[in-house]
């Protein structure tokens, strides 16, 4: 036993060197960001700032909110999130109830039509062929469309669902209710737990999404913010690799030197919203995730 | 004879009342029904262009596809004969291997790990905190490896500093290093939110069962080995059907965002070949017939997998 008391007391260090070694490796890249889209340009490229900023300022975070590209950027994400999160719930939602239902005509069918594309995929090109026949390339309405479905989050709901009691449906059924008043004024509000769970994974989504934005449109004006991201980092991949002067060419609308902690700040801006939101939604989506674990 | 007929027509009334009685959720499933069809049905019957040669331009969409000229397998000949097959798939299993051999057993760990934590404020924290990552953009996550991965960045420095290496690596100019960062960077984003599946399997274990344990006088660590690991076994296996069906989709956003002229060579995975040739250079036929041999080879192996794993283990997807 004292042998045994020992063993576990080392274990215990164990265990606890490689939480804060998990710690420290997610933390410190996020920090070393923050810290250096708070130091000034200048200073910043003579190197050697990681945990703490050396020159405090706001200058980069004031040049976004001059830069006419990164502002409309932020206001095409924040409109397609608003928009397509919603929806794309009540889409899946709309169709999580019937399959939910033991008694539908066809359910193995349905469900069959539905999980196949969970592993059968017809690829990029041909779904560029496809957004091209419909005309959706080069509007806003190829960051909604494509994604109102998702078939991973409608087995959560639907999961969510088959475990409501089923004696207060038949209670408004009794009282005359039909499948839609039942649905949207008895089990859509019961299933919101999920609902808030699976929004915030399509509001991230649609947050985070760039690949639509970056070979669907060309127009200006439709780039999402991640997607001028995109371009901002790959201006500052190839300028690593050719000359300056081709650099400060690249570059010419932002300043070749503020342009790496501009690059920071516009990570930054793309980052909070979502560290501020998800910790208070953490609690329902591992909820969500160990549901649809159980059935898929 | 009329018994069997009669019985027919009231099982189809039976069927067409049930139809009318139900017709409300027929309507709540229309849009779902319409939206898969269109963009996951759609592309799939668009894979019918792999086998033609499509030319884009003049006349409509529709009319260039179904007028094609019709060339059997030869866009999957040639994907098969030039050199950049050996090259792709080697970059692609490349990466999916160390992908799978890093990021893997790390959630598992990590749920051992965080279920051997005492409950408070700190467990709680570093949970939070890991799964940051899983949250961000491929965009973002890039900056940031590209920021620490830099000759001036944090983790030449600490190396530097610990006398690891004397100068600073390039690590992002180094082409086989190029499949490690890719893998060690999804491990990192990865890691944490793949532990909820673990730790849910492992919230769900009798307690009873570490008391019989601890009076026999298990060591913590045996509990966990004899215990908690076995009985993590089912969402493990779950789990490893996915990725070994998943092994060709060695990511396209990671090596995409995280390439430069000097990795080339080693960066281009199946997916983005087929994205370089198909949309980059309008080469859409060939693009369909790379990306389609990628769909089926995935498909084979998940059925493969999973019945291999329904014989071996009792446990299957579907």
């Amino acid at each position: 036993m004292i042998l045994n008391r020992f063993g576990d007391r080392i274990f215990k260090i164990i265990v606890y060197f490689i939480l804060i070694l998990v710690l420290l490796v997610t933390f410190l890249p996020f920090w070393n960001i923050l810290v250096l889209s708070l130091n000034s340009a200048e200073d910043t490229v003579r190197g050697g700032v990681y945990l703490w900023p050396r020159d405090l300022t706001l200058d980069s975070y004031q040049q976004i909110l001059k830069d006419s590209e990164i502002l409309n950027g932020l206001w095409v994400t924040v409109k397609r999130t608003l928009i397509g999160a919603p929806l794309s719930v009540l889409v899946i939602t709309m169709l999580a109830y019937p399959l939910s239902r033991r008694n539908l005509v066809g359910r193995k069918g349905w469900n069959l039509y539905f999980i196949f594309t969970m592993y059968f995929s017809g690829g990029l090109i041909p779904f560029y062929m496809v957004l091209k026949a419909l005309n959706m390339i080069d509007t806003f309405s190829v960051f909604i469309l494509p994604s109102l479905m998702n078939v991973f989050y409608m087995i959560i709901v639907r999961t969510f669902m088959e475990q409501l009691p089923h004696e207060i449906e038949e209670s408004a059924r009794v009282d005359g209710a039909n499948d839609l008043t039942i649905f949207f004024r008895i089990v859509m509000p019961l299933t919101t737990p999920v609902l808030a769970t699976i929004g915030l994974f399509q509001a991230i989504g649609h947050w985070n999404a760039w690949f639509d934005s970056y070979a669907f449109t060309y127009s200006s004006d439709l780039k999402t913010l991640q997607a001028v991201l995109v371009k901002i980092l790959n201006q500052f991949q190839t300028g690593g690799m050719i000359s300056q002067s081709q650099m400060l060419a690249n570059s010419a609308k932002r300043n070749a030197v503020s342009s790496d902690t501009i690059r920071m700040a516009a990570t930054m801006v793309a980052t909070l919203p979502i560290v501020m939101v998800y910790p208070f939604l953490q609690k329902y989506f591992v909820k969500g995730m160990t549901l649809g674990a159980v059935k898929s | 004879m009329h018994k069997v007929s009669a019985i027919k027509t009231v099982r189809s009334n039976n069927l067409i009342s049930r139809l009318k009685e139900q017709k409300w959720l027929f309507v709540l499933m229309l849009p779902a029904f319409i939206a898969t069809l269109l963009f996951s049905y759609g592309p799939m019957f668009g894979l019918y262009m792999a086998f033609t040669n499509y030319q884009p331009g003049g006349g409509s969409f529709l009319y260039q596809f179904f007028h094609a000229e019709f060339v059997g397998f030869q866009w999957f000949e040639y994907f098969f004969t030039t050199g950049d097959f050996y090259r792709v798939m080697r970059n692609t299993l490349a990466t999916s291997l160390l992908t799978l051999f890093f990021g893997f057993p790390a959630p598992i760990i990590l749920a051992l790990v965080l279920n051997e934590a005492r409950q408070g404020f700190f467990k709680r924290f570093v949970q939070t905190v890991s799964y940051l990552p899983h949250f961000i953009s491929w965009v973002i996550a890039a900056n940031i490896v590209i920021t620490l991965l830099a000759s001036d960045g944090m983790l030449n420095n600490i190396l530097v500093l610990l006398g690891i290496v004397k100068e600073p690596v390039a690590f992002l100019q180094n082409g086989p290093l190029f499949w490690w960062i890719i893998a060690l960077s999804n491990m990192w984003k990865e890691m944490g939110f793949s532990a909820i599946m673990y730790l849910a399997a492992i919230a769900s274990i009798n307690p009873e069962l570490y008391e019989a344990a601890r009076v026999d006088g298990a060591s913590r660590f045996k509990q966990m080995w004899h215990i908690t690991l076995p009985s993590m076994r089912p969402t493990i296996v779950i789990l490893a059907i996915l990725a070994v069906g998943g092994i060709l989709n060695a990511g396209f956003e990671q090596q995409y965002l995280l390439q430069n002229n000097t990795v080339l060579e080693y960066s281009e995975v199946i997916d983005i070949y087929a994205y370089k040739y198909g949309l980059q250079n309008s080469m859409f036929s060939y693009g369909a017939a790379v990306g389609m041999f990628k769909s089926v080879v995935a498909f084979i192996l998940v059925l493969i997998v999973n019945r291999i794993s329904r014989k071996v283990n009792d446990q299957a997807l579907f």
